[in-house]
């Protein structure tokens, strides 16, 4: 039993939440951010930013940053809003999502700047 | 129009109801059996016969046939093909006008084309392999009551596959222990977790304090890691009566996920659970007890790819696919065809993965596949590769048999998916590069290294009883 890890998520720990797909991995870096960009791009999907307080994390309405960016396939410019997200909003969770609107869904949604959980 | 006279007796099938030189319309239903027929039978009188004896057809002549227009609500048996690699066998292919069937019936679909037909003399073997369904009939089905994009937005997950587990031991626990088991599974990082098809409502758990029970763990689950969870309800029943009283229960305590055998439970009280669910916002898992009875054998009964169509119009958001890289029966390219028939929009007639027809199913939601089934960490580069995002990945013994228990194994598995599907957008061979991309995401989590070194890379390699028809066999 020695060996074996306590697992250790608590409803008092705010470490324990976690927000949907690669929250169980580690913080992407800006190189990684980039590699999903243009994944979402590749795609045809329309790139979006949008955040919030992360005590509010299970709304399914996040703050939209600016409106999503239809046709935007630079991701250099995807990058710098998603950026420019995060400078105008610290402590929030910042997630880029890829609308797909053959589907009418979410074809990505990945949180890639963790804010301060509570 | 030609006045016909009554001859009493027996006329040979091919008279009627072999048409070879027929278009089928696009309203038709068109089948496509695999026959095996009697010792001194040809190709043409075994189809016409199978034509005759799924439709309008009896043995004999009767005089009642001249009140109506038999004509036109015939089945026409109108190709023949050889099935290649097998000399015993052949496709026939046959259409039947639609008015013959109910609207929105697959119970009725399923009682003619399926029914007497299959014990009669006149052919050894018969197997039912494909079913086109006209668009005219598809919209007269409610079709799955939410469906793929629908559950999306209500669980909130988005561009990954669902991941779920079946809780074991799948008999005996008690309500509060089983309970315990779903808590765990759920705060370890799984979406969904799932009643075995054989949890009803035993002496040793009965359904009403599961559900309780379970509503507890998957609020805590919720309100402990900030995620969306749920847990398939089984309301399989006895009885109809008895199915919505549970379906209700579930309801009134907030279950977003409930679950129905449909083919033991029947494709009446399935159809009219699909439309329950849709009128109640609750999604709709649906197992496939007894589908090997049926689709297994290779010369008789009814391939899965149909059964998996009337579950698309019966109504169901989850259906279980096989896993191909499991213990479970399937090969890969077949398993892909259904899987697409049971979640594309169009699909079209590729026989290199067992489709016959071309299937529309216009605006019809799409249904999740569910791959479940004798598969741990070591799968998923290969899942991921396979299905794709838009599916429901279920590790049973694959989460609960992790060594420090049930939210370890359930972590390990996120941690695999997630690493999985962020290297597949990244643009890496996820199945060729699989190992390397696990190794790299256990350095980061302890409980993914100890699943990987539990299960090493076991795979299962039995040879698939119901292949493809090919050639080379």
């Amino acid at each position: 039993m020695s060996d074996m890890q306590d697992y250790t998520s608590r409803l008092s720990d705010p470490a324990s939440r976690k927000f949907e797909t690669f929250s169980y991995l580690p913080a992407m870096t800006t190189e990684q951010i980039k590699k999903q960009v243009e994944y979402i791009v590749k795609k045809g999907w329309n790139p979006a930013v949008e955040h919030t307080e992360p005590e509010y994390l299970m709304d399914n309405y996040w703050y939209m940053w600016k409106l999503p960016m239809f046709g935007e396939t630079d991701v250099d410019r995807i990058l710098a809003e998603c950026e420019a997200c995060r400078k105008a909003n610290p402590n929030n969770h910042v997630r880029l999502v890829g609308y797909d609107n053959f589907t009418q869904s979410q074809g990505a949604a990945m949180v890639i700047f963790r804010g301060k959980t509570v | 129009m030609a006045v016909k006279t009554y001859n009493a007796g027996v006329k040979e099938y091919r008279q009627t109801y072999w048409m070879p030189e027929y278009t089928p319309l696009d309203t038709d239903i068109l089948a496509c059996f695999k026959i095996v027929p009697q010792a001194g039978v040809d190709r043409e009188e075994a189809a016409a016969a199978v034509a005759a004896e799924s439709s309008t057809g009896t043995w004999t002549t009767v005089w009642t046939d001249l009140l109506t227009d038999l004509d036109y609500y015939k089945g026409r048996a109108y190709r023949i093909e050889d099935v290649p690699g097998d000399d015993t066998a052949f496709y026939a292919f046959i259409a039947y006008p639609i008015d013959l069937f109910e609207e929105g019936s697959v119970v009725n679909v399923f009682t003619s084309l399926v029914g007497n037909v299959f014990g009669f003399k006149a052919v050894r073997s018969l197997r039912l392999e494909d079913v086109r369904f006209p668009i005219a009939y598809v919209k007269t089905c409610g079709g799955p009551p939410h469906g793929i994009q629908v559950e999306r937005d209500m669980l909130n997950k988005y561009g990954r596959a669902l991941l779920g587990c079946t809780i074991k031991p799948k008999l005996g626990l008690s309500a509060k222990n089983y309970g315990r088991a779903v808590y765990e599974c759920l705060r370890g990082g799984l979406d969904l977790t799932k009643d075995d098809e054989n949890v009803n409502s035993q002496p040793f758990m009965r359904w009403r304090q599961r559900f309780d029970f379970v509503m507890e763990a998957i609020h805590k689950a919720e309100r402990e890691t900030g995620e969306r969870k749920g847990h398939y309800l089984n309301v399989t029943a006895p009885t109809p009566e008895e199915m919505y009283k549970r379906a209700e229960y579930a309801k009134e305590i907030g279950a977003p996920i409930i679950m129905h055998d449909y083919i033991t439970g029947g494709f009446c009280a399935n159809t009219g659970l699909a439309n329950w669910c849709r009128d109640n916002g609750i999604l709709l898992h649906i197992h496939r007890a007894m589908h090997a009875v049926i689709d297994r054998n290779p010369h008789h009964g009814i391939h899965f790819r149909v059964l998996a169509k009337i579950l698309r119009l019966s109504g169901g958001d989850h259906l279980h696919s096989g896993t191909v890289v499991g213990k479970l029966e399937g090969d890969r390219a077949s398993t892909l065809g259904w899987i697409d028939l049971m979640r594309e929009s169009f699909i079209k007639e590729d026989r290199s993965r067992g489709i016959f027809f071309d299937q529309d199913w216009g605006s019809m939601p799409g249904v999740f596949p569910v791959a479940s089934g004798g598969i741990h960490v070591w799968h998923m580069p290969a899942l991921v590769n396979i299905f794709g995002d838009d599916a429901c990945l279920q590790f049973g013994g694959g989460t609960l048999g992790h060594p420090w228990g049930n939210a370890a194994g359930a972590a390990a598995n996120r941690v695999a998916l997630e690493a999985c599907t962020q290297a597949r957008n990244e643009g890496r061979e996820v199945e060729k590069e699989g190992k390397d991309i696990l190794l790299a995401a256990a350095k980061h989590s302890p409980e993914l290294k100890v699943a990987m070194e539990t299960w090493k890379e076991i795979k299962f390699e039995f040879d698939t009883v119901d292949k493809l028809d090919v050639a080379h066999r």
